[in-house]
Parts: structure tokens; sequence; C-alpha cells
């Protein structure tokens, strides 16, 4: 019987994390070297983890599928990253980002948790700068802030639009310093496809050689999984396009609980879909909502050109609906407002699958050169994929899935159900809730990865005893034959489908039942379609080469297979989650005027599933409780 | 939607880093203009995918043009005909139906190609890890904003430091050289005051590091320049040079 204690540590909030660092146990500097820890990734959190675990005297080794670290996902975030500094002193407190964080989350995650991240989140800025990451300044040579969505306070830091690169280059450069000084063992091009338990201790993983095909084994005291979110469940995300679920559903597998898979982020500003040989969707930061206003034609079916368009002939939906927040409202309530009007035929452009981001008040009143300054790049790379001009006619955009919530379930210091397994970054499920916030993605990553886990895992290590494992133990082969056993299954089908056809087939069923609204009858028609598509998947899917070589359709296949399996569970999530909250918006439960009705009473938990076997799934529940703030309907007008 | 062009592709095939490899003829139809070219090559592959066949394989991911995974030299230029971008973010719309494109991999000997279009640049890494860091431990660090920089200074840093480290000039080199990446992390550091502790030693450390890997002398040609899709400047290769021989007065010398 799994019983999940959330382990936060008792006391006033502004305590926990304090008085939690001080009743850990040390590892003894000099047995340091002893632990082994394995930790695959590389982004944010991956790469910050690495490499202060190995500052800190641990023998870690690192595993990524990337040719080179600096590749993770991460590398893409554009905006920014939040921080409670206060320096532009208007109003920022670590109370207030809390508050925010845990409002914008919609009240589905743990207090304790949410307050420590906003504790923490000082630290992460003077460490970047410390290494050296140019974030924008003022003239004076102090620090430069914007703002981002769902707060009321410019807490953002950032660096051009090329924020998570700058950061992530920061974490690799302090990654690639412990490597050249032979203290951290690196291995690219490997892909965990098992984790190894032994004892219910998570004790290593095997790995792909994605060059040679072999199946290699990684023993340790603990493992980290850093591998980022499973938006590519949609098919077309804002993912980078090897993104995937794999590491985290071999050890869902393996006894991990995953926790609210359903709580998915549909993000307002992407660029719209060109047609069917797209592969993936392009995210426009969401700092464009500072300057551009959001509108479509008053009247359907209006299909005159923007600028034809008088002012009294537009819908400034953001402005209109959420008077305080304006064109600043959270993620999920700027999607859901886009979508509406798009399904009450209001679209913009020929698709009318999107909506206007207009910049002329903004130009006319701030000059051009001042919004070059700020969005220079990223009208650059609009006219780049779309051959419109951004200056001269409004841009078009359209909701994306591109941030889950959801992933394995963690306690307070980060650790799986499984002893010794931790999740890190986006791949656990973590600090956002229901709907994370912009720019709070790159902080917890690095909080996890800098300040987090460096003090949890040794008081694991400094209080378990181990027996000694190395690869050449049986549940290494056990685990390796399984692999193996899948890969031959994947090459030996040799059906009519590619694995992308099947994999876009799957994107279309998330993407219109358990996307941005859902509804029972959609969710259970979804589960079954899924079901059958798996079977078809395992019947019929045509994986050509060999798996002695490089072979990049065989990797894409074994992440679909996963998908495929975590599809339905987040179907199955969403269909017992039944009340409307954040990314999760069940037609049923709203509003007379479409607001998401939550149901605290009956749904203040965290779902955590376990899992039985393919397609089956048992329940646990960990009830939330907030002592210090109060669940209010979340209201941004 | 599908679209309406028509191609003639000549892409470099190699089984691995020791087979001989050569240019193999397809043909694609159907392509539409407002998609990318990895789009395009997605739907080769697709279509060798369903014929059994071994799809051709070439390295992505962001598909935004800042991880720098995607690499080619199409019709001889590294990242395509377009200067300041990546491939993945080259679109079919500057081609022409019945168009025949020729691509191929990264050539330079510190580059082996590890299966057709795919390059190992490990040596990116070796060069990185030898000293294109400031050496920071977590935590101890002083507050953000009490290391004041100013908008000149981080600006010139950004620039350089938004190196991409895809190898397109390496590429672009005929020597081979990989003088515009080292630079572009050394200048980054010599600009910010975080960086000037470990400034002469850094510079050294990189470019012995640089000339173990293999890669070739800088004879000022400026290739790399043109074809960087992140417009990196040859300003930084000066500035390496000044530091290089500075260090080399001042003799802080790193342990040969
Ligand atoms: C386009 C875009 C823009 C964004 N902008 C912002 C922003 O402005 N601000 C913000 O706060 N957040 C932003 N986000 C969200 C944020 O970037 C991510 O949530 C965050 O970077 C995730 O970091 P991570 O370290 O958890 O995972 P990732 O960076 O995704 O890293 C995952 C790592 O795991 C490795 N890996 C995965 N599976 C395996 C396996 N099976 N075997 C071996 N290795 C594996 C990968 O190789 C990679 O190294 C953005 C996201 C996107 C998509
Ligand atoms: S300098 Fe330019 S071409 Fe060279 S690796 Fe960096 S981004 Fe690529
Ligand atoms: S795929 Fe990332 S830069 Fe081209």
């Amino acid at each position: 019987m799994i019983k999940l204690d959330s382990k936060i540590p008792k006391g006033p909030i502004e305590d926990k994390w304090t008085s939690h660092k001080f009743n850990m146990k040390l590892v003894n500097p000099a047995n340091k070297r002893k632990y082994d820890i394995i930790v695959v990734g590389t982004g944010l959190a991956g790469a910050s983890a690495a490499a202060s675990l190995s500052e800190l005297g641990y023998n870690v080794t690192v595993l990524t599928y990337h040719d080179s670290p600096r590749r993770a996902h991460s590398i893409a975030a554009q905006g920014g990253i939040n921080a409670a500094k206060n320096y532009p002193n208007d109003g920022d407190s670590i109370r207030r980002l809390f508050y925010d964080t845990l409002k914008g989350g919609d009240y589905r995650a743990r207090e304790g948790n949410v307050y420590r991240l906003a504790e923490v989140s000082n630290s992460i800025i003077d460490q970047c700068v410390a290494q050296g990451v140019p974030f924008a300044r003022e003239y004076g040579g102090h620090l430069d802030n914007r703002s981002f969505g769902g707060a009321l306070v410019s807490r953002t830091f950032y660096s051009r639009s090329i924020t998570g690169q700058q950061l992530l280059l920061g974490a690799y450069s302090a990654l690639s310093r412990q490597v050249g000084l032979g203290k951290i063992k690196m291995f690219t091009r490997r892909e965990m496809l098992g984790l190894t338990v032994i004892d219910g201790q998570a004790r290593g993983v095997v790995a792909r050689n994605l060059v040679t095909g072999e199946i290699e084994s990684y023993a340790a005291h603990a493992v980290c999984l850093a591998t980022g979110g499973y938006s590519r469940v949609f098919f077309l995300s804002t993912n980078a396009m090897n993104c995937n679920t794999t590491a985290i559903w071999r050890a869902h597998r393996k006894g991990a609980l995953f926790a609210n898979p359903c709580f998915t982020q549909i993000h307002p500003t992407c660029l719209p879909l060109h047609g069917e040989q797209q592969s993936k969707l392009t995210l426009m930061s969401e700092s464009l909502r500072n300057d551009g206003r959001v509108w479509v034609p008053l009247k359907p079916g209006d299909k005159r050109k923007p600028g034809d368009i008088p002012e009294a002939e537009r819908d400034y939906i953001l402005e209109r609906k959420y008077p305080t927040y304006g064109n600043l409202a959270p993620r999920d309530i700027s999607s859901r407002a886009a979508k509406e009007a798009c399904d009450a035929g209001k679209g913009a452009g020929d698709t009318g699958q999107a909506v206007y981001l207009d910049f002329a008040d903004a130009i006319k009143r701030l000059g051009k050169k001042v919004i070059a300054e700020r969005y220079g790049n990223l009208f650059e790379m609009y006219e780049l994929i779309t051959a419109e001009n951004p200056w001269e006619v409004p841009m078009r955009i359209y909701p994306a899935p591109h941030y889950t919530m959801g992933g394995l379930w963690v306690d307070y210091n980060l650790m799986s159900n499984v002893p010794g397994l931790y999740v890190l970054g986006e791949a656990n499920y973590s600090d956002h809730g229901a709907n994370r916030l912009g720019a709070s993605a790159l902080m917890q990553g690095l909080a996890d990865g800098y300040f987090v886990i460096p003090y949890t895992i040794g008081d694991y290590l400094a209080g378990t005893k181990f027996q000694t494992v190395k690869t050449d133990h049986p549940e290494f082969q056990k685990e390796k034959d399984a692999v193996a056993e899948m890969t031959k299954k994947l090459l030996s089908i040799k059906g009519k489908r590619t694995t992308d056809d099947i994999h876009r087939q799957l994107g279309r069923i998330m993407w219109n039942k358990v996307g941005m609204a859902r509804n029972e009858q959609g969710l259970k028609e979804a589960i079954q379609e899924i079901r059958d598509l798996r079977e078809e998947f395992w019947k019929n899917v045509n994986v050509p080469g060999s798996a002695e070589d490089l072979n990049q359709a065989l990797e894409r296949a074994g992440r679909v297979a996963d998908f495929l399996e975590l599809g339905e569970l987040m179907a199955v999530d969403a269909l017992d989650r039944k009340e409307s909250c954040g990314g999760h918006f069940r037609e049923e439960f709203q509003y007379e005027d479409g607001e998401a009705k939550r149901d605290d009473e009956n749904y203040t938990y965290v779902a955590a599933w376990e899992f039985a076997e393919s397609g089956n799934w048992n329940l646990h529940k960990e009830h939330l409780e907030f002592e210090y703030l109060k669940p209010t309907v979340r209201s941004y007008k | 939607m599908s679209g309406n062009m028509n191609l003639t592709l000549k892409i470099w095939r190699q089984a691995n880093a020791n087979a001989v490899g050569g240019f193999v003829t397809f043909n694609v139809k159907n392509i539409s203009p407002d998609s990318s070219f990895l789009e395009m090559l997605d739907i080769l592959n697709e279509e060798l995918e369903a014929k059994g066949e071994d799809p051709v394989a070439f390295e992505h991911d962001c598909r935004e043009g800042i991880c720098g995974a995607c690499s080619l030299v199409i019709n001889g230029r590294p990242h395509g005909p377009l200067a300041r971008i990546t491939t993945c973010q080259l679109h079919m719309r500057h081609f022409k139906d019945g168009d025949t494109i020729w691509i191929e991999p990264w050539r330079a000997k510190a580059f082996p190609i590890i299966k057709d279009l795919i390059v190992d640049r490990t040596s990116f890494e070796k060069i990185i890890q030898a000293g294109g860091f400031i050496s920071v431990d977590t935590g101890g660090v002083p507050d953000a904003n009490a290391i004041l920089i100013s908008k000149d200074a981080i600006e010139k840093a950004t620039d350089a430091a938004a190196c991409i480290g895809c190898g397109a000039c390496v590429a672009a080199c005929k020597n081979a050289s990989a003088m515009l990446f080292v630079s572009a992390k050394v200048s980054q550091f010599a600009v910010l005051p975080q960086g000037q502790p470990e400034r002469y030693q850094r510079v050294q450390a990189m470019v012995k590091k640089m000339d173990e890997m293999g890669f070739g002398s800088c004879t000022n040609t400026y290739a790399c320049e043109a074809e960087c899709p992140k417009g990196i400047s040859v300003r930084n290769i000066a500035q390496l040079n000044r530091d290089y021989f500075n260090a080399k007065l001042k003799s802080e010398n790193v342990e040969a």
C-alpha cells in the first residue's frame, strides 16, 4: 500500500525550509565521493543539479540523448525568469511571488513547496550573474526587469529574447567545468530506457547508446530525472522535436506515481498552423503581450484585412473581459478566450484559427526604436516564418500546447515514492499546480537543481543503508532484456503506418478531446480511441532499420509507444477531475459567464496515479492544505 | 493542404564513420512553400519509412534556430542560401519548383561524420570544458546588483553569448578553423567584470584545446562571419588575438 507523505516540515511557512535544512543529515565531506549519483537530462534542472552535486564532492554521472548538454530544450525559452528581488521597488516580496504562483496555479500546489520556490528565487539570479549570464541592464548598470502574465509587479529578469539560452549556457558552463576537471562523467547520445530498482530503491538506469545501439547499464546510489515535459503527446507543440515522456514513463511503469497528468498548459501566443506538413509550432514570447493588444473582428465571418476594420468594429477580447490584467491575463484564460472567439467564427485571417496581436498603438506611443529594442528579434522571427511584416500588419497568434504541470509525484525533498528516485524541473509535477505563470519554469528548474537537491539528497544518502550494487547485478540484466525485447518487437512489426502518422493521429485526439476544453463524453471517447490506436500501433507500425545502429526511426517509435500510454492516463485523470481549474477546463463546470468553476470541497487534491498494467491505474490522493492562503475564486477581472 | 513544389534532392548518405559515403538522388513532391526545409526532409523520410527504407539521418531539435543541433550544407552553403538563419529556419518559399538541391553534412576533420548528415561535434565540448566558464561554485556569491555592468558591455557580451555552437563557422572555413566559436566565448567573458580573474588563463586553455582537437588555423577570410546564423562578428577574433598576445606578455601561462 502506497502512503503519500509530502514531508512538508512543520512550523511557520517562512521557517520551514530553513529549519528543514538544519534538521537534515549531512554527508561527511570525505564520504561524498563514495556516493554515485546519476543525473538524466542536462536542461536547466539537470545541468544545475549535476554541477552543484559534483562541486559538493559527489561522484556524478550524467546522461543525455543530445550530442551536447547545451541542446536541452531549456535553450529555447525566450521570455525570462522570475525572482522576488523587488529591485523596481514596486511592492514585490517573497510573499507576493508565493501568492501569485499559488493563485496562478489555482490552488492545486503545496504551500510549502511554493513558498520555498519564492524564497530561493533571489539566489538564482545572484548565481547566474556570477556565472556571467548577460541579463539586461539599465543605464546605471543595474539589472532591468519586465512584466509577465499573471503579475502586477515587474519581476522578470531577461536577456533579450534568449533568456533560456543564456541561463542554460550558464549552467552548462558550470557542468562543463566539472567535466573538464574530471569530476563528472558525461555520456551524450544516451537515451535512458529503463530504471533499475533493487530492494525497493532506485539503483541505476539502463540506456541505449544512440550511435552503436548498445544497451548499457549505469549503477548509483540515487537517480535524478530531469528529463523535461511531455507536451509532444499533442504531436504539435512548442516543444523541441525530441522532447518526450520516456524517462519518466519508464520510471512510472517501475512504480513511480504520475501526478496530475491532465494539467497541461496551452500557450496563447504561438504562430498559427500553416498546413498539414507542419512539424511543430513556434512560440512567440509572451512578453509581447506587454505592448501588443489582442483583438478579433466584432462580427463573425468578417474577412476584411485587419487594417480595413475600423476601431469600433474590433473586439479587444482580453481588455474587455479582464480590465485589471487586460492583455496580461494568465495563459489559460487568454488561450481560452482566443479559442472562444475563433469558435464563434471571429477568428482572424484566412484560416479563422487565429487572433490578432497588434502593436500599432504601442508603436505610436513609444516609437519604433523602443519597440525594436524590446521585440526586434521576435518581429524578425515572425516575418521569417510567416513572410508577413508585423510592423505593418498585426501578428496572428493562436494557442498551442506548451508546458506540462503534471509529472512524477515528488515530496518536499523532490523524491518520488520510489526511494532514491528524484525528479527535477518540468519532469516533476511540482510547484505550478494547475497552471504555470510565465517565467516561473526557468525559476523552478534552477531552484530544484542549484538550491534544493544539493541539500535534500544528502539527507537521503546519509540516512540510508545501501547494499553494494554493480552493473552486473541481475536486475540490470533483467532491465536490459526488457529494453532489448521492446526494441526487437518494434523492429519486427513491419506494418503499414509510419510512427509519425500514428503520432499525428494521437495528437489530434488529444487536441480535440483532451485539450483546452474537455467534457465527459469527449474524454470517454478519447480513452477508447487511444486504446484502439495503441493496439493498432503495436500491430501496424513500420519501423525500418536495425537495433545496432544510429536509428532515429526506432528512437521515435519508442517514444510514441510511451505517449500512447500517457495520453490515455491524461484523459483518465481529466475525467476523474470533475471541476475546472487552471489549464484543466471541464465544460460541465463553468459559471454563466464562462469562467472556470473550481470545486475545492471535493478536488483539493493531487491525483497521483499508480501504474497497474497498460491501460489500468490506481488513484492515490494527496490532500492539499492551505494554512496561509485560503483559496479564493481566481479572478483576473 | 499540401503544396505544389516538386524537387530533386542529392543527399549525402554514409552508413557510419568508417563507411564510404556518396550522393543519392531522391524526388519529393507536393511540398508547400510555407513548409520549412526540415519539414521537407520529414516528408522524404516518412515516405522512406513507409517503404521500410532507412530514413536519412539528420540532426535537429528546437526547429527555431536556438539549440544549434541542425546543420547541413545546402547547395554548398552552411545553413542554406539565406544569411543569418539556421537550416531549421529556412522555408521552402526560397526555392523554386523543379529545383535540384544538394545536401551535405558539415565537412571538417574535427567533426567526423557519424551517419548520413550527422557529424560529431564533441570537439566543441572539449574546448568549453577546457576553459569556457567562470569558476564559481553554487552559493556564496554576491547580490546580483552588487556587480554593475554598463549597458554597452552587456550588449557586447550578449552579442557574443548568442553563439549556438552549431559549427557552421567551421564548415564555412577552408581551414576548418574554430576561431569564431572560441572567440565568441572568450569575448563574452572578456568584457564582463566577472570574467576578469581568469581572462588570460581562459584564452590560452581554450586555444590550446582547439589546436589539439584538429581545427585549422585562422587566415582571416571571414567566411565564418558570413555564414554564422547568429551574426557573431569577427571582431571577437581580434579580441581573442589581443587577449592571447597579452596573456603571453603577462606570462600567465597555463601548464603546458
Ligand atoms: C518555446 C518555449 C519557451 C519557453 N519560455 C519560457 C520562459 O520564458 N520562461 C520560463 O520560465 N519558462 C519557459 N519555458 C518553459 C521552460 O523552458 C521549460 O519548462 C524548462 O526549460 C524545462 O527544463 P528542464 O531542465 O526540466 O528540461 P529540458 O530543458 O527539457 O531538458 C530535458 C533534458 O533531458 C534529457 N532527456 C530527456 N529524456 C531523456 C532520456 N530518456 N534519456 C536521456 N536524456 C533524456 C534531454 O536530452 C535534455 O537534456 C518555455 C518553454 C518552451 C517550449
Ligand atoms: S560562431 Fe556562429 S557559426 Fe560558429 S558555432 Fe557559434 S553560432 Fe554557429
Ligand atoms: S533545430 Fe535547433 S537550431 Fe535548428
